[in-house]
């Protein structure tokens, strides 16, 4: 499948995944199948090694997470892709990437759970489990697409941002848009920004891997570059080896911290739609956000002032675009495939500025925009 | 300086790390020196080196030693192992993991790394216990032996490391003991030369707890033991099998050319390549 940029292709979103994760400069994938997902696996298993990267199916998803983490740490930029089960498993590891500040793609086309739960079916019931899956006290940057054009572009960023900031990244998406096909527009390779990790300028004896820089991202050094250095899941010093000081402990897991909370700016991303004068909200991402847009539109063709605030970042969480949201609208709506994830993230920061209200569906379908608008209708 | 002390200089982080985490008397400071003197021997440059271990005694091996350096989870090396290397296959990635570190909760891993035939090598630090955690019985306890899980009497069978990974269909692989350093040294050199997957089973002693745990005596009393029932493979060829009854095989146990992995992936790239260009 050979793809001439400036044209009009059809795309499925697992496939415009593979096209934004070459496009970023992912040179090595490594996974198991897994539905919905496998399609991302299947057509990187061809487009990778005409590339001169590698891909490989190994044998579960530990497995799969362990070996992105150790491709990154030789320079190569990195990626899988699973579901919920597959998600499940390599939570460990990617503790390991956040712990060791290896950039890596993770991706996860959720499923509805828990456990084997509805594999085909469309849900987000892992938005919680993307920020607090694997143990202890950790950043994490997550990302959901709501169109197959954003699958593409938000796996760049994901890629990007992971670099940036030498931390692992989820893309996090439902089956919907996993495998919904849309015509999409690939922008030139030229006009597309790409991240690539900051590599050490001092000679190997000068070299401090986790030195606590101002931006608070040190940079990072290829195995094989003659900077013999240590990597470990171990609580580490700045040179990299083990410590249980905690006039370092504490500065180092406090960095890890600094170096996405004072970014905030760059990280988030979301779209507020018709929001300027609404008095009725819908705080969406994902699938739901298009049927919230719908919703949205034939609300005002009602009369009723409504308007939508897309989030593209998931995590950390968009606290000062939802609280312009919650300010200037009498009531929230936050629709959502789960029991109320992100709902309860909006109450957090509410604090009695508006009535927050949360649509929850589980039952394997989506929300369709006749439900968002009645739910619209009820608190106007 | 004596020829020793050099190669501690050369290759140890000597003036970082030490003293090292190891009880007196145990065995993976012999395994050490044989594995630097086996990396000296080879000449191959530090730069290219990459140590991986898992989670465990042997696996705190990595911190001491001067090359670029990979301390993963648990039972999980051989799997950042497999992506350094496919990353960059010009490094050489050697992964030293314990007993139940590479045949418990790394089992899967590593039958699927020995099917695969990429070039590792695996050093398999075999002590019959989880010593870091405290003396609990390992997938390599033997039957009727102690540890603090198996109060009574330990009623599973042990794995044989090595056995297991000819079966999975490693390339070479070779089983000595701390008490022979030198033959060990020497395994080590030839597994680290061989193209394809390596495995080098080490067997040593716990003395502070399996040791303790059974009555077995100090550390060493249990090298008296390695040296009493290793037997070497060309020697236990001509013995009778009487002979062969409390042994355990020592020295190369299979070395076989078969397809290794990053040259049968390069294949496919080409093809890719050439699809892609039509």
């Amino acid at each position: 499948m050979k793809k001439r940029h400036h044209e009009e292709v059809l795309l499925q979103g697992n496939e415009a995944i593979v096209e934004g994760a070459l496009r970023a400069g992912c040179k090595f994938f490594a996974g198991y199948p897994i539905t919905p997902a496998t399609e991302i696996s299947e057509v990187l298993s061809v487009r990778l090694p005409a590339a001169r990267g590698t891909f490989i199916q190994m044998e579960d998803e530990i497995a799969s997470m362990g070996a992105i983490i150790g491709a990154s740490l030789a320079g190569v930029k990195s990626m899988t892709a699973t579901s919920g089960p597959g998600f499940s498993l390599m939570q460990e590891n990617i503790g390991f990437a956040v712990m060791a500040e290896v950039p890596c793609v993770v991706v996860n086309v959720m499923r509805g759970g828990p456990s084997t739960g509805l594999p085909t079916s469309p849900a987000q019931g892992d938005v919680m489990q993307a920020r607090w899956g694997t143990h202890g006290d950790h950043p994490i940057i997550v990302l959901s697409p709501s169109t197959v054009l954003e699958c593409f572009e938000l796996t760049v960023r994901a890629f990007n941002l992971s670099e940036r900031f030498r931390n692992p990244v989820i893309l996090l998406l439902d089956e919907v848009v996993a495998h919904m096909r849309e015509k999409v527009v690939l922008p030139p390779p030229e006009a597309m920004q790409i991240v690539n990790r900051v590599k050490p300028k001092v000679p190997p004896e000068w070299y401090v891997p986790y030195e606590n820089t101002p931006s608070g991202v040190p940079a990072m050094a290829d195995f094989g570059e003659g900077y013999r250095y240590h990597v470990t899941g171990l609580t580490h010093d700045v040179r990299g080896f083990p410590t249980e000081r905690p006039d370092e402990i504490g500065p180092f897991i406090s960095r890890l911290f600094r170096k996405i909370s004072q970014h905030m700016a760059e990280i988030h991303q979301g779209d507020f739609y018709l929001m300027d004068d609404a008095e009725i909200g819908v705080i969406a991402y994902g699938a739901v956000a298009r049927s919230a847009k719908r919703a949205v539109r034939d609300a005002r063709e009602g009369g009723i002032k409504a308007g939508l605030l897309k989030l593209s970042t998931i995590w950390p969480f968009m606290r000062t675009a939802v609280e312009k949201a919650l300010g200037g609208c009498r009531a929230v709506i936050v629709p959502e495939m789960n029991m109320g994830q992100i709902s309860r993230e909006v109450k957090r920061v509410n604090l009695g500025k508006a009535l927050v209200r949360r649509l929850s569906k589980v039952d394997g379908t989506m929300i369709t925009p006749d439900e968002i608008l009645k739910a619209i209708m009820e608190v106007y | 300086m004596a020829e020793i002390t050099k190669l501690i200089h050369k290759y140890l982080r000597h003036d970082k790390k030490f003293p090292h985490v190891w009880c007196p008397g145990c065995g993976i400071g012999i395994m050490l020196g044989a594995l630097i003197r086996a990396i000296d021997r080879t000449g191959f440059e530090k730069d290219e080196i990459v140590l991986v271990s898992g989670i465990g005694c042997s696996s705190r091996l990595p911190v001491y030693v001067d090359f670029n350096t990979l301390h993963t989870t648990h039972g999980r090396a051989l799997t950042f192992a497999t992506g350094v290397k496919l990353a960059k296959p010009r490094l050489k990635v050697i992964v030293v993991m314990g007993d139940g570190d590479a045949v418990a909760i790394g089992g899967n891993h590593f039958i699927h790394a020995a099917r695969r035939n990429i070039d590792l090598t695996a050093i398999v630090v075999n002590n019959n216990i989880y010593g870091m955690t405290g003396g609990q019985y390992s997938p390599t306890t033997p039957y009727g032996m102690k540890s603090t899980t198996t109060a009574y009497s330990n009623v599973e069978q042990a794995f044989k490391i090595s056995e297991l990974a000819v079966t999975a269909g490693a390339s070479f692989v070779a089983r000595g003991t701390v008490y022979h350093a030198n033959q060990l040294a020497g395994l080590m050199e030839a597994a680290f030369r061989k193209q394809g997957f390596s495995v080098v089973e080490v067997i040593s002693h716990c003395h502070t707890q399996y040791g303790k745990l059974n009555r077995l005596g100090g550390a060493v009393a249990m090298l008296e033991w390695q040296r009493d029932h290793a037997l070497p493979v060309e020697q236990a060829a001509k013995a009778a099998p009487e002979a062969l009854a409390d042994k355990f095989l020592t020295g190369i146990l299979v070395d076989r050319e078969m397809p290794v992995y990053e040259d049968e992936y390069e294949k496919i790239r080409v093809r890719a390549q050439h699809r892609e260009g039509e």
